[in-house]
């Protein structure tokens, strides 16, 4: 029997193995921000313990951060968490890629672009999304901050071998669909909780033709289905992405690597505890309208009625979820006004997001009434953009240009959306509150963020591709 | 964190599915550098309205409900984000086990952390709860080392723990101390690895 590369990443890594407990892993990378490590440093300082392997731990600090003006933060809590992390990271010797650092940025964008991220490797972080850095082959989940002690003090964690998914993409994209609608038509077929206790391995033509920063979209938000990490084996798309990144090795040792990385890829006869198997062309732009990411449509559909609900905890749900978002059981996804737009998040702030969004919003104008933020996901991304024009094209059309951190996906800093204000965010939740209590979040991707910027209500973007090819 | 072999106390239902993490603690309150404080935060947007003033209708404002220490909930409880600061709210405030169908995983593993006792109970059970505190306080018994919960009423369940997990929250053990005492395995294995 075959293995999957879930197998062969996880025997790599055993540093210990006893009957009745959990295995001790070792992590080769550790990711650090500023919200869920300080409490984390304080223990390790509590009992006198050092940082294992500084080498091996890389911060940033991306929550809190102002995305405009940030020489002057005025949030004094924010202020002193932020400043906390530079004296933890000073203290225990680790790199830091600060406020004013050319390398900062949301943390699960900076850690592939520098690569720090690699195939092969055990990746943890305080936060939901690491689940990101699976589209590198490497196993990587969220920790809560009790564990991101663990890693500090040991370099290791015991986990239980988690069970196996995996979910076979084939056939072709639509024009216009692209990797958030694919994993948000994930979401709204098989629910929030279709994951829980996996690890999800996507695969199929789909996944194949999609770019590295595409798979990083869908690996993102797996957790958004319960799974805890995503991952895609490693190809040449991903060696090509990686050649020449900072912390990636040069010359012969490279490839030396890609010899390595190539045999993790999942054995043609390996075994899953589960497959799902989706046909990529009934996949079509996908807009959320509830209040949690699996509550989402087609964007020529529309928002599921009462008499559709199964059970009565999905009846309660819908009505919950409708009574926050102001909206109507049948409502059609495209009469959805919207007054506020958000590109950017750890899901589609990359540069290719950047570019897409530019495409549609070239030459037009933002509707009016509408604020629409373009929050660059590092200021790596941020440059390059801005090299290529891209900052001009948003900024002429009505666009704010702002500098890389999570901004409004959680809105922790100032980039909050008022209550009762509907948003269409590229980000990965809808949670009640998430963009500021009462906001109203709308999940798509940044083709479609961009286009109900223009428009001022949800569009299907597989229409104006069709306008603009006459 | 200290050991426990059997908690008691009233339980408060709240009957809602796929309570995330974001509702347990917003994210204006995740600025703080401490473990401890985070209690009056907890389901903030539904224990208050606009300007801090407290929401009746939410089920831990009502009277019988004070003291509660034990929290019933529908499926898929804690689902989001990875924040600890969840289960130090939940703690914070006072309670000492939470009782679902279905848990997402980081939530449950910072709550075992914490020595907060995740407990999945059968879909069918969990109703017959939420069905009785509906009605009256209930008042429950949990024996972490019999792995069962009942009531003075005849209730009676039983919930799956590892003996991992179930031998760290008796002994109340600290994991970084039990790991370290593995840093020649540890070494052992860097060195292997070159790494």
């Amino acid at each position: 029997m075959g293995k999957s590369i879930v197998d062969k990443i996880w025997e790599r890594h055993i540093v210990h193995k006893e009957a009745g407990k959990p295995d001790l892993l070792y992590i080769d990378l550790h990711l650090v921000h500023e919200v869920t490590s300080p409490q984390a440093f304080s223990g390790l300082r509590m009992k006198n313990r050092k940082v294992r392997r500084p080498d091996k731990t890389f911060a940033t600090m991306d929550h809190n951060v102002p995305t405009i003006n940030r020489q002057q933060i005025d949030d004094q809590v924010a202020l002193n968490q932020m400043t906390t992390l530079e004296k933890n990271c000073r203290e225990f010797g680790i790199e830091l890629a600060g406020i004013n650092s050319p390398e900062q940025g949301i943390v699960h964008v900076i850690g592939p672009e520098l690569g720090l991220t690699q195939p092969g490797k055990t990746i943890v972080c305080g936060d939901s999304h690491t689940s990101t850095h699976g589209a590198f082959g490497a196993l990587a989940f969220g920790i809560g901050t009790s564990e991101v002690e663990h890693v500090l003090a040991t370099q290791t964690l015991w986990q239980s071998k988690p069970k196996t998914m995996k979910l076979e993409i084939n056939g072709a994209l639509a024009n216009g669909v692209t990797a958030k609608d694919v994993i948000l038509y994930v979401l709204a077929n098989y629910g929030i909780k279709f994951g829980t206790g996996y690890v999800i391995e996507y695969c199929g033509d789909v996944i194949k033709n999609l770019s590295m920063e595409e798979r990083m979209t869908i690996c993102n938000m797996s957790i958004e289905g319960g799974a805890r990490a995503g991952l895609v084996s490693p190809d040449e798309t991903t060696f090509s992405y990686l050649r020449g990144r900072k912390h990636v090795p040069k010359g012969e040792i490279f490839d030396q690597y890609v010899e390595n990385w190539k045999a993790l890829a999942s054995d043609e006869d390996a075994e899953y505890d589960k497959v799902i198997e989706i046909d990529g062309s009934d996949i079509a732009p996908m807009v959320s309208w509830g209040t949690n990411p699996s509550m989402t449509a087609k964007v020529d559909g529309s928002i599921p009625t009462e008499a559709e609900c199964t059970t009565e905890l999905e009846k309660e749900s819908l009505a919950r979820a409708l009574a926050y978002m102001g909206l109507k059981e049948g409502q059609k996804i495209q009469d959805i006004r919207i007054q506020h737009v958000f590109i950017g998040s750890c899901t589609n702030s990359r540069i290719e997001d950047i570019r897409a969004a530019a495409e549609i919003v070239k030459g037009k104008r933002v509707h009016p009434g509408v604020r629409a933020l373009v929050v660059p996901g590092s200021q790596f991304v941020k440059r390059t953009a801005e090299e290529e024009g891209l900052n001009r094209i948003f900024e002429e059309a009505g666009f704010e240009w702002r500098d890389a951190g999570c901004s409004m996906c959680l809105s922790m800093n100032a980039d909050v959306v008022p209550s009762g204000e509907h948003c269409a965010s590229t980000s990965n939740r809808n949670f009640e509150g998430r963009q500021g209590a009462g906001a109203r979040t709308h999940l798509v991707s940044p083709q479609m963020a961009a286009a109900a910027a223009l428009n001022g209500h949800f569009v299907d973007i597989r229409n104006l591709n069709k306008v603009e090819a006459l | 964190m200290t050991g426990f072999q059997e908690l008691g106390g009233k339980a408060v239902v709240l009957d809602r599915a796929n309570v995330d993490t974001d509702q347990i603690i917003p994210k204006q309150f995740l600025k703080r550098i401490e473990k401890t404080g985070f209690g009056k935060f907890l389901f903030y947007d539904w224990r208050y309205k606009a300007e801090g003033v407290p929401n009746e209708e939410f089920v831990l404002n009502k009277p019988e409900n004070q003291g509660a220490t034990i929290l019933i909930a529908n499926e898929n409880f804690g689902c989001g984000s990875s924040r600890e600061h969840a289960p130090w709210a939940l703690l914070d405030y006072g309670f000492k086990a939470v009782i679902a169908p279905s848990f997402a995983d980081i939530f449950k593993q910072n709550c075992l952390k914490n020595g907060i006792l995740p407990i999945v109970l059968q879909e069918e059970e969990v109703k017959l709860l939420i069905a009785k505190g509906k009605e009256k306080a209930v008042i429950l018994h949990i024996d972490l080392v019999e792995q069962k919960v009942t009531d003075h009423e005849g209730f009676k369940a039983t919930f799956p723990i590892s003996d991992y997990w179930k031998t760290m929250l008796v002994n109340g053990w600290d994991e970084i101390e039990i790991t370290l005492q593995l840093d020649a395995k540890i070494s052992a294995y860097e060195q292997a690895n070159n790494l």
